[in-house]
């Protein structure tokens, strides 16, 4: 009997709750940790990699591409980088799916799609799934980091519900609580994207649970105004530029065998 | 015959449309107003088949609207004229299309910055920084090409205006007597007596 009420996403339980739900932001809770914060020139988004290994061929992410994996940060649109935690593969659907809304958007208005109208787009998607019944919702939570002239910069969260909302700075993923609350006492209005980078490392250093950072763990993006341009400009940052950061904000743990090399 | 001129200037746009409404040989009314305000920002005038005209500008007037409500902020002119665009090339291609030809003019209020463009039944589409349709279109060009200046004041964008209807008034067979002046700047729209 006590699954009378959790079986179906569209069947509220006496409590009024839908269980489906409910259970789909439980396994976002345990993917890896995504932050964002919204600086006054810029967003800046890091993400931490659960599928790593030795034997993993990243030399994709290396060479070709836009930058990244392609396991936890997208170019959604040129104005727009999505941050992605819970199932890999829902994730890689509603990536497809906002990209096509957002070139859909640009044939309609030929102008890029506003942050917000494309988290609408997909929320719209999601809340469908905790209504119509017989499918199992997304089990995606995403942060949506853009620009657009309306707003300028804009850092938005979504969640399986289709419940969205925008932030100035925000984190999804395992231990989100412990970093929100870091980033609660740490986060200033005037922060510029230079410190938005050093508080969005130090956030991710202290939740994440292995010891180490370094590029095979790490996915980091910013979007930024092209200073030539004036239009957003995303730059997803490659493995040799994660490390050289990390190197530069001073967050590389020395290797004590080198260090003994050395000596 | 039905006339439309519009202009830009500094910070502002200019759009003018005749009056009549006519039938055949005859003039059925002699107020009426073909320029649409479709947002705080935008104005679009029209002319074309009888009928099309007030149907098209209708439709667009109420999905620019719709826009608005959902987004709370209204599109830039030129997101908003890239739509009437498309929504004209769509029903060219369809079995009954529309035959409306429109000048939609706006102020962006994102890049503070007044932009104009020109629009046919073909949906053919340019920004331009005058321009004009139907009859007067053949005397007017060359005056505005001669006069125009996108630095002008709304004052000497007017009385540029004024040389255009003036010209026509005397030049043309069949010229329109009354227009209907609109406005759009940085404070919105509103019609001026010329």
């Amino acid at each position: 009997m006590a699954r009378r009420y959790d079986s179906r996403t569209t069947i509220f339980s006496p409590e009024g709750r839908l269980y489906q739900i409910e259970y789909a932001m439980e396994a976002i809770s345990h993917a890896g940790t995504v932050i964002g914060i919204l600086a006054s020139d810029g967003v800046v988004l890091v993400a931490e990699k659960r599928v790593t290994g030795k034997l993993l061929d990243l030399s994709g992410a290396k060479e070709g591409g836009y930058g990244g994996s392609g396991e936890k940060i997208f170019l959604l649109n040129s104005n727009v980088i999505g941050g992605v935690a819970g199932l890999t593969a829902d994730a890689n659907s509603l990536v497809n799916y906002s990209r096509t809304a957002a070139q859909r958007h640009l044939l309609l208005y030929n102008q890029d799609i506003p942050v917000e109208l494309l988290a609408q787009r997909l929320c719209d998607l999601k809340q469908g799934y905790t209504q119509f019944g017989g499918l199992r919702p997304f089990g995606v939570s995403l942060l949506y980091a853009g620009y657009d002239p309306h707003y300028r910069f804009q850092l938005y969260h979504s969640d399986p519900s289709g419940n969205y909302s925008g932030w100035k700075a925000t984190c999804i993923g395992a231990n989100s609580g412990t970093a929100q609350s870091l980033l609660k006492q740490e986060y200033k209005d005037d922060m510029k994207v230079k410190d938005a980078i050093s508080l969005v490392l130090k956030t991710m250093s202290k939740t994440m649970d292995s010891t180490s950072l370094g590029s095979e763990k790490l996915e980091f993006a910013t979007l930024m105004l092209d200073p030539k341009t004036n239009q957003p400009k995303a730059r997803i940052y490659k493995p040799a530029e994660i490390d050289a950061l990390l190197v530069a904000e001073g967050l590389v743990k020395k290797d004590e065998d080198t260090e003994m090399k050395a000596a | 015959m039905e006339t439309s001129f519009a202009l830009t200037g500094k910070g502002y746009v200019i759009i003018a449309a005749d009056t009549t409404a006519a039938r055949s040989i005859v003039k059925m009314k002699v107020d009426a107003d073909k320029i649409k305000v479709l947002s705080p920002h935008l104005l679009m005038s029209y002319s074309g088949e009888p009928g099309d005209t007030i149907q098209f500008a209708e439709y667009v007037e109420r999905n620019i609207r719709l826009y608005q409500i959902r987004n709370l902020y209204a599109l830039t002119p030129s997101a908003a004229a890239s739509w009437i665009r498309r929504s004209l090339a769509e029903s060219l291609r369809s079995r009954n299309p529309y035959a409306v030809n429109l000048l939609v003019g706006g102020y962006d209020t994102t890049s503070h910055q007044p932009h104009l463009y020109w629009i046919d039944y073909l949906g053919t589409m340019t920004e331009i920084p005058f321009g004009a349709h139907g009859y007067g279109s053949y005397f007017a060009l060359s005056l505005l090409d001669r006069y125009h200046d996108p630095e002008a004041s709304l004052e000497e964008g007017l009385s540029t205006l004024k040389r255009c209807i003036n010209e026509v008034a005397k030049r043309l067979v069949v010229s329109p007597d009354r227009y209907t002046v609109k406005v759009v700047d940085k404070d919105g729209v509103r019609e001026v007596e010329l």
